[in-house]
């Protein structure tokens, strides 16, 4: 079993933070540069976190798969960033993002670290408007907000519809700053393929260069994994197509825990599917719900009718019926879920039936058409490049897709992993988003890692390592783990076996949909990790790469990427199945709100909201990896201890 | 010294090369046309203000090395950037290329080119009077007349223009270089701006129109000279005086 | 629907290329451009052919890593969008069309269709940012910025660094890119400190790299797929005229 720590600051939660600076051990200037720090990956947590260690005196190594730092799928993030400024005077707080956020995850983050999330965003705000993210103004020159779902204030910072962009390239400026300071050394379109452990500790990782397939070894002090989420194991979603599981899969092969994987968040509004050469899913931002009202007609006889012939009142607005409160800015978890029942009663919009309608008219009425352009005018375009349907003229067509995942590696407080030496950051890890993420947290959550959490807290572990005690590259440790990547491109390009990564890419993905997607029951998860085990047994001996290994090779990488989705898919419904409960976007049919609940009879859920089982199910899963793919994956549990906020029922009525 | 230097070494500080000494031409350019148009008026007028110019060497020399040391630096930085600027791309398109792009904004170097070899004839054939480049097998040297009210003899300017342009593969010449001036103006006009930072949402329309109807006047001023003379017979009786007046000095 | 596709092969860097032709699958005119390359990859894959390699990502036209110079225009016909933005419906039934890479000496070939783009990074490094520590930022509100400012520094901002400019430039110049960048941080209150410094730094890179100089030919702007005006470049060079007198 693993040793999971969390490492909780003792306390008063408002003050853990604060004290557990002062009581970390610091490292002198002199010495800090002679700590070298791996970081993997330059999205917003990579890219602030290594900016800032170089900052801090440290010998950082930033590695990406991109050909530049900036193309990390942060780039793609559209709505905004929530800090708690309150600069709207609308009754925000600290306390009240804490708790929107815990709230938001269905009690199922770690509170202290949520609490440190929302006291270090408003630094986050000041920290990225120094840097020149032109944030939108009001006119007389401050920062305006907008709302976005889950919360009842005005907190969200945007840039246009291009936050995640600004955002990142603010931190991508703080890193070129410091490569060309001579702080960081960046090494581009190199792709980490294992870690390395020695005697127990996270020392080095072992890398492919992609434009020569060189293979390379790095040993380092600490390792810092800031590699992004896991939703493209689902094949169709909103992330890069490059986005993977990789890096984070090898450190789970290597003692890493790997927390919560089921809980995946199936975003509300994204274009439908058009067809069976699909690639890519897209988003339309959150913030559309701010002025869209989202609505299916009220009788299935009308799903396939022209929206304009569907008379007012044969509309449902099933959003601002079912949940008054929030309506339309429902969390994206509750209002996936209802697109989902709306469409599963045979009411869904367009050819497939898996749609529904986000409408504009009332807001061009209330507003104007320039005002309307304005606010949305490039998700409007992007609608129309996607769809040759104008948004202005008659409404969206949207269904909900895979968009994050709030499972990760796990960490404790310090962003340490149970292997000492290796840390964790931004949607890579486990830590903030409980069993669902609210809008605009994900870019709050990567920047507070990055800028301001590992920067301190990686000296608690680097002041217990002896300065030059970094074991050398030619080590057995290292050997080995090289011959590991090796001997998997060797088997990869043999030339024996017929199937392309991509073909088990999409089979895999329509597997997780159907049975580990927006609804999972015990039957249909029993039935695909069978599925699942008989792909990865057909993928290791079916599997055909063409090409050489000593150049380019994009489906070799893409069959690396490919083998690691299938075993995490195997461990998603693993993991989906033990957890007898719903919470957030985990939806375990069998547990429910019906009628004959009191919550529903008072009025505070409807029926058919996630029932979580807190008795039996407050606790983190870490699953540990057995030593073999063919055996089953170990669970090791951190119980959730709520201090502050009492696990309540969450309402949105 | 320094920054001349710093000026030269920089990919935008030879635009600005190109920019500033575009600038001194085009201020030439007008210059030129106001003196050259005064051929419409009486023969006196443009002979009268050729005299006052070559009466004038400080004036006139001090313009030509001037106006010698624009070109220069014109055609320098023109040269050494468009070798730079093929260098960028060593292996060119096959399906298409220059999206978006005028004719006459790529091809400013060869408009340049051709303009400046008319440039280098246009001096040789009224500057220098080299007479074996004029067409007519005549001495545009030998071209005197007197002007009214003083008895100074001077050089019959108007004459060699009338018996210059009547030559029509000279006015040819002379058409396509100033059509191609025309389409180099148009660009480098506004161009000119651009280089210098001198632009805005609001003021490119307005600096695009001007480039447009300043390049235009131009071409039709320096147009309309050959075209009056050899379609509209302009000073045909006194281009015929002339020539026999020079028959007698020939034959003296 | 059906096109011919008339592709550039190159096996790396060192390798001679060349042009091969292949006729597409049945296409869906709703497909975007790199998925009818996917479906194609497929296709020569399952025939034992090498599938061509082309960069891509993010797929919504935003992480600028897609990069296809389609019939000589880069991100092909549609004006304001990105090759992965571009749907197989701005083709016809029969189209030949020719598919080549960014080519630009600073763009060296990686393979196929694949170039590489370090050099935008590099002019980046040498002062493409605000010199800020974390942590040593004021409260955002203590600087107003003049929404007008804000809103213009956000249009040069938008930049995806995709080097579209540079592959529609005859002259293979990095001016657009340079001056959107610049632009961004020379609009902002905040950028004011390191304003000339990074002009001149930023354009000497451009100049090292080897990229060409403007001529005000318009093609970047035409093919900018964030349709970043030219004005931007009037900006940069002002701002680098002044930097020269400094």
């Amino acid at each position: 079993m693993a040793t999971l720590n969390s490492n909780i600051p003792s306390g008063p939660l408002s003050q853990k933070w604060e004290n557990h600076k002062f009581s970390s051990k610091l490292i002198n200037p002199a010495n800090k540069r002679k700590y070298k720090i791996i970081v993997v990956g330059a999205g917003l947590a990579g890219s602030s976190t290594s900016a800032t260690l170089a900052e801090l005196g440290y010998e950082v190594h930033n590695f990406v798969f991109h050909d530049s730092p900036r193309r990390a799928h942060s780039v793609a993030a559209q709505g905004g960033i929530n800090a708690a400024k309150n600069y709207q005077n609308d009754g925000d707080s600290v306390h009240r993002l804490f708790y929107d956020t815990i709230k938001g995850g269905d009690y199922r983050a770690r509170e202290a670290n949520v609490h440190r999330l929302a006291e270090v965003s408003v630094n986050i705000i000041d920290q990225c408007a120094a840097q020149g993210v032109p944030f939108a103004r009001e006119y007389g020159g401050l920062l305006d907000n907008r709302s976005f779902g889950g919360a009842q204030v005005s907190r969200t910072f945007y840039a246009r519809g291009q936050t995640g962009q600004q955002l990142l390239l603010g931190a991508y400026s703080a890193l070129n700053k410091m490569i060309g300071a001579g702080g960081v050394i960046s090494h581009t379109h190199s792709e980490m393929l294992d870690l390395v452990v020695v005697n127990g500790h996270a020392k080095g990782i072992i890398v492919r260069d992609l434009q020569t397939g060189v293979i390379h070894r790095h040993s380092a002090d600490a390792i810092v994994l800031a590699t992004g989420g896991y939703g493209n194991v689902f094949n169709l979603s909103t992330y890069a197509r490059g986005s993977n599981v990789t890096a984070s899969w090898r450190a789970y092969k290597r003692g890493a825990t790997f927390s919560n994987p089921c809980y995946t968040q199936i975003h509300p509004t994204c274009i439908p599917v058009s067809g069976e050469y699909q690639s890519k899913l897209t988003l339309m931002s959150e913030s559309l719900r701010n002025d869209g009202r989202i609505w299916v007609p009220k009788r299935k006889e009308d799903a396939q009718k022209a929206p304009a012939d569907i008379a007012e009142s044969d509309r449902d607005y099933y959003l601002e019926r079912m949940y008054s409160a929030f309506g339309n800015l429902a969390p994206r978890d509750v209002a996936s879920r209802a697109a989902k029942t709306v469409c599963d009663e045979g009411r869904g919009i367009g050819s497939t039936g898996l749609g529904v309608y986000l409408d504009f008219a009332e807001s061009i009425k209330r507003l104007g058409e320039d005002k309307v352009r304005e606010r949305y005018g490039n998700l409007f375009s992007m609608y129309h490049e996607i769809t040759n349907e104008n948004a202005y003229t008659s409404p969206m067509r949207i269904y909900p897709a895979v968009h994050y995942t709030m499972g990760g590696l796990w960490v404790d407080y310090n962003l340490m992993s149970n292997l000492p030496g290796l840390f964790v950051l931004g949607e890579a890890n486990f830590s903030d988003h409980g069993a669902n993420r609210l809008g605009a947290s994900a870019l709050m959550q990567g920047l507070s890692d990055g800028y301001f959490v590992l920067p301190s807290t990686i000296a608690t572990y680097l002041s217990t390592v002896k300065t030059g005690g970094r074991p050398g590259t030619a080590i057995g440790e290292f050997k080995e783990a090289e011959e590991n990547v090796q001997g998997f491109i060797r088997r990869a390009t043999s030339g024996k076996g017929s199937r392309t990564p991509d073909s088990f890419h999409k089979q895999l993905g329509k597997l997780m949909w159907e049975y580990c997607g927006m609804a999972r029951n015990k039957a249909g998860l029993e039935k695909a990790i069978g599925l699942i085990s008989d792909l990865r047994e057909e993928y290791r001996t079916n599997l055909r790469v063409l090409g050489d290994s000593d150049n380019w090779n994009q489906q070799l990488e893409k069959a690396g990427r490919v083998g690691d989705f299938i075993e995490l898919g195997e461990l998603m419904c693993r993991d989906a199945l033990m957890r007898e409960e719903s919470c957030g976007g985990h939806f375990r049919e069998e547990y429910q709100y019906t009628a004959a609940d009191s919550e529903v009879q008072q009025g505070i859920v409807n029926a058919g909201d996630v029932k979580r089982r807190d008795e039996q199910f407050a606790f983190v899963a870490a699953w540990e990896f057995p030593g073999s793919a063919d055996k089953a994956p170990i669970l090791n549990k951190e119980p959730l201890v709520y201090e502050e906020v009492e696990m309540g029922t969450r309402s949105y009525k | 010294m320094n920054l001349l230097l710093r000026l030269w070494r920089s990919s935008l500080g030879k635009k600005y090369v190109m920019a500033l000494t575009g600038i001194a031409l085009f201020g030439f350019v007008i210059g030129h046309l106001v003196g050259n148009l005064q051929v419409f008026g009486n023969p006196d007028l443009i002979n009268t203000y050729a005299h006052f110019l070559k009466s004038k060497p400080g004036l006139i020399w001090g313009a030509r090395i001037g106006l010698l040391l624009m070109v220069s630096l014109h055609f320098a930085a023109a040269v050494t950037l468009t070798l730079a600027n093929r260098a960028a791309r060593p292996i060119p398109y096959a399906g298409g290329s220059s999206p978006g792009s005028t004719w006459k904004s790529r091809h400013a170097m060869l408009s340049g080119l051709v303009i400046l070899a008319f440039v280098v004839y246009h001096l040789l054939h009224y500057t220098a009077l080299i007479s074996g480049i004029n067409g007519t097998g005549r001495d545009f040297s030998l071209l005197k007349t007197t002007l009214s009210g003083s008895n100074d003899v001077v050089p019959d300017v108007y004459a060699m223009m009338i018996l210059g342009f009547k030559v029509w593969w000279v006015t040819a010449f002379y058409l396509i270089a100033q059509a191609l001036l025309f389409l180099h103006l148009g660009h480098g006009l506004a161009s000119m701006f651009q280089s210098l930072g001198l632009r805005n949402h609001t003021w490119w329309p307005r600096i695009s129109a001007f480039a447009r109807a300043a390049s235009l006047v131009i071409f039709l001023g320096y147009a309309s000279i050959p075209i009056a003379v050899l379609v509209g017979g302009m000073g045909s009786e006194y281009a015929q005086r002339a020539l026999a007046q020079m028959s007698v000095k020939e034959a003296k | 629907m059906k096109v011919t596709l008339k592709v550039w092969r190159q096996k790396n860097a060192k390798a001679a290329g060349a042009f091969k032709t292949y006729t597409s699958p049945e296409l869906n005119p709703n497909m975007s451009f790199l998925e009818m390359l996917d479906v194609l990859n497929e296709e020569l894959s399952n025939r034992g052919e090498e599938p061509i390699a082309f960069d891509h990502d993010c797929r919504e036209g935003i992480c600028g890593t897609c990069a296809l110079v389609i019939n000589g225009t880069p991100h092909g016909p549609q004006k304001g969008v990105t090759t992965c933005q571009t749907y197989m419906r701005s083709f016809k039934d029969g189209d030949q069309l020719v598919i080549e890479p960014w080519r630009a000496g600073p763009f060296p070939i990686i393979k196929d269709l694949v170039c590489d783009r370090k050099s935008f990074d590099r002019i980046q490094q040498a002062g493409g940012f605000i010199t800020v520590r974390t942590g040593s930022a004021p409260d955002a509100n203590s600087l107003p910025v003049p929404k007008e400012d804000s809103d213009l520094a956000m249009d040069a901002a938008q930049c995806i660094g995709c080097g579209a400019c540079v592959a529609a430039c005859k002259n293979a110049s990095a001016m657009l890119f340079v001056a959107a960048k610049v632009s961004h941080l020379g609009l902002m209150p905040q950028g004011q400190p390191e304003r000339y410094r990074r002009v001149k730094a930023m354009v000497e890179q451009m100049d090292t790299e080897g990229f060409g100089a403007c001529t005000v030919t318009g093609s970047c702007e035409a093919v900018c797929p964030k349709q970043i005006s030219l004005d931007f470049i009037a900006r940069l060079n002002r701002d680098y005229a002044v930097s020269l007198l400094k």
